[in-house]
């Protein structure tokens, strides 16, 4: 094909799809999602991506679906949600902490697309955040975690000091110090959500510091295939079921399940009655779920375990209750309180007990 | 028979004309791929080269956003060039980069909130330091003790992004960020930001930095002694040493320009697009432009071209992805055929192809 026949097909092609993006707009309601690592990463991205499918699946014909896969965060992943704004997309998912800024600058661009970001803390008329209380599931973990420890030893495997991470690993220490006071917690800050190498470096060094349970709070199964080379060790699905290596090393997990939310969100925008929200929603919504507590788990601690989980699902239990001492031994919460939402969102110290440090 | 004959120098023809046969090998190479995929190759092509450009929806966006991921990329492509024809390998840009941000963040933020017009050019200056400063420990340790600048260098890169999570967490975290990583954004705090200078064009001081670099490189490379010395370093180094180059001189130098511009390029995204100093903060520019660089033959003026090319590949390329629902390790393995193709084609410049039998001679 020669070079003018071939810039006039362009241009009319271009053309074409134009009127055709035009015509769908108005029958579908277009959803776009950005995802930080590739759809089939086993853990976080690909559980935003499967919630996806879930909700494209329910709706059907209704909505038409489109994601953008490894978007680095920053200013590339602001010119992606700009195009999608631009190419018709009504609503659009941004699943990762460091598209915060981004997502809020291109709301304000285009008013009339709705924003929802995962995990950040900044909202807008036509900009929702909405994150799961992941720190519930880790409760149940620590109270396995505290009850089959025989080394009293528990290693941790953290990715970035936020939040989000500082509060999962009070909240697994809390329960697990609860039913066993002489357990002590490593923690190992791998500055990493999704590296199969340096996850694995992290467990065996747990491993052989005499750590007989490993809770991760990265996404690969590299820690889980590290604790079954060594024979002993008990570990928890992150993010994922990761259930490949169930019963033993992993015995329970938390996964992520966002496709309630997000076939509620759409909807919202079909009937028109979207506003923007804030919403941190846990296992009793089921935002949050626990994997099978495996057979290598004792009968009454599993009974305990699903007793708590029912407890907090039902509202008659909070993880962060009172009484409660920061890590330097000043006090936090006294006797029944229960921490509230805004100084758990910010979360930055340990509670008394841990020795493990927060890099600054 | 087909065998390749040593040309005594290379062609000038072939020099210029084989990166246009590269981007056309790719879009042959890359349809056929596409259409693998089940995709219309046509309109894959299309979307990635022509939409951004001409598109009735997005091109009055997506073509000023050319030049914001250009310019970086020609800004450190530019400096690295310098070094690569003198044969000294700086491929820790990406380094570099990162600390010219941190370096230029820091001592912005150390005003926050002053609204003193001198902060953005102190920011400036502190940010090719801080490139210029993490370029210098491997040219001082290959002139001092020989060691070798390409591993140095590219270790370092790991250093610098560790530094960078410490400081997104640690030293530079916005005190009114609640506790999560990321410094305070940059590109909202008027002293320290470098916005668009002319709306709708793209066009901030990096770019101009990357377009006042070009011009400055090639009359260097063309009209300055500095220029000659740097050609004759790398295609003879015995001759160079010969003619007075001071090797040690030039590694030094070599560094300094590319680190330094490397740092400023880290600057501009930093309190331009960017925003903020955050764990991620570095999206590979550091590294694209080494290949951006060889795209567009170590020339200033090809590593313009070459500079919007790769941007076009990546704008199209996302466009694609979201349009056509093209998986983006297909767009990746376009943008690596791109490098595969230019380098193999190579071979016509510097080789003759001869057909039929070898005569004795």
């Amino acid at each position: 094909m020669d070079r003018r026949t071939l810039l006039t097909t362009a241009a009319m092609a271009a053309g074409l799809a134009a009127t055709g993006t035009a015509a769908l707009a108005q029958s579908k309601t277009k959803v776009g999602f950005i995802l930080v690592g590739p759809k089939n990463d086993g853990g976080w991205s690909q559980h935003h991506y499967d919630s996806a499918m879930v909700m494209a699946e329910h709706f059907g014909d209704a909505v038409e679906v489109v994601v953008q896969e490894s978007v680095p965060e920053g200013a590339d992943s602001e010119r992606v949600m700009t195009q999608m704004a631009l190419s018709g997309v009504q609503l659009i998912f941004t699943t990762s902490f460091g598209y915060m800024d981004p997502t809020v600058n291109v709301a304000a661009k285009f008013p009339n697309v709705y924003f929802e970001h995962a995990t950040g803390y900044k909202t807008a008329p036509n900009l929702s955040t909405y994150s799961a209380r992941f720190y519930e599931g880790r409760a149940i973990q620590g109270h396995i975690a505290g009850k089959m420890t025989k080394t009293n030893k528990i290693g941790y495997i953290a990715s970035f000091p936020i939040p989000e991470v500082i509060r999962g690993i009070n909240s697994a220490y809390i329960h697990a110090k609860k039913v066993n006071p002489d357990v002590e917690f490593s923690v190992i800050w791998a500055f990493t959500w999704f590296d199969p190498a340096k996850e694995a470096d992290a467990a065996r060094a747990l491993i052989e510091q005499g750590c007989d349970v490993v809770l991760q709070h990265t996404d690969s199964t590299a820690p889980q295939a590290a604790a079954q080379a060594a024979g002993n060790v008990i570990t928890f699905g992150q993010a994922s079921d990761m259930s490949d290596y169930a019963p033993f090393p992993r015995v329970s997990s938390i996964i992520d399940n966002w496709a309630p939310y997000y076939i509620e969100r759409v909807q919202a925008v079909m009937d028109g009655t979207w506003t923007s929200v804030m919403t941190w929603d846990g296992i009793g919504p089921g935002m949050v779920e626990i994997g099978e507590i495996s057979s290598a788990v004792p009968d009454d601690v599993k009974a305990e375990a699903l007793a708590m989980k029912d407890a907090i699902a039902n509202g008659s239990y909070h993880p962060f209750t009172g009484p409660l001492n920061k890590q330097d031994g000043s006090p936090w919460l006294a006797e029944g309180e229960i921490a509230d939402d805004g100084v758990l969102a910010g979360l930055d110290f340990f509670v008394e007990g841990l020795t493990a440090e927060i890099p600054s | 028979m087909i065998r390749l004959e040593k040309r005594p120098s290379p062609s000038r023809f072939w020099t210029a004309t084989t990166p246009l046969l590269a981007v056309a090998l790719t879009m042959v190479a890359g349809g056929i791929l596409f259409a693998l995929l089940g995709k219309d190759p046509l309109e894959a092509l299309r979307t990635i080269f022509w939409d951004p450009l001409f598109h009735p929806q997005f091109a009055s966006y997506s073509r000023p956003q050319l030049l914001v991921k250009a310019g970086p990329l020609i800004l450190i492509a530019v400096g690295l060039s310098l070094g690569f024809r003198a044969g000294i390998w700086n491929i820790g840009a990406e380094g570099q980069y990162i600390m010219g941000a941190i370096v230029g963040a820091a001592a912005g933020l150390a005003f926050y909130p002053s609204g003193s017009p001198l902060i953005f050019p102190l920011m400036v200056v502190a940010g090719a330091l801080g490139g210029w400063a993490w370029a210098m420990i491997p040219a001082l340790l290959r002139v001092k003790f020989r060691t070798n600048e390409i591993l140095v260098s590219l270790l370092l890169v790991y250093v610098a992004q560790n530094i960078l999570a410490s400081a997104a967490v640690g030293f530079l975290r916005s005190p009114e960020g609640g506790g999560f990583p990321g410094s305070r954004n940059l590109s909202q705090w008027s002293s320290s930001a470098n916005p668009e200078l002319i709306t709708g064009t793209g066009m901030h001081w990096g770019v101009v930095a990357a377009f006042i670099a070009v011009i400055f490189a090639y009359v260097l490379m063309s009209k300055h002694l500095l220029g000659y010395q740097i050609r004759l370093a790398g295609q003879a180094p015995r001759a160079a040493r010969f003619a007075g180059v001071e090797p040690g001189r030039l590694v030094v130098l070599c560094l300094s320009i590319s680190g330094a511009l490397a740092g400023l390029a880290g600057l501009f995204e930093v309190t331009g697009p960017a925003g903020q100093i955050s764990i991620d903060f570095n999206s590979n520019y550091g590294f694209t432009a080494i290949i951006v660089a060889f795209l567009g033959r170590l020339h200033p003026v090809g590593i313009l071209l070459a500079g919007l090319l790769m941007a076009l590949t990546y704008i199209g390329g996302e466009l694609a992805q979201f349009m056509l629902g093209l998986p983006a390790a297909a767009i990746q393995a376009f943008q690596g055929m791109l490098l595969f193709f230019l380098l193999g084609v190579d071979v016509l410049s510097n080789y003759r192809i001869r057909f039929g039998r070898r005569s004795v001679a």
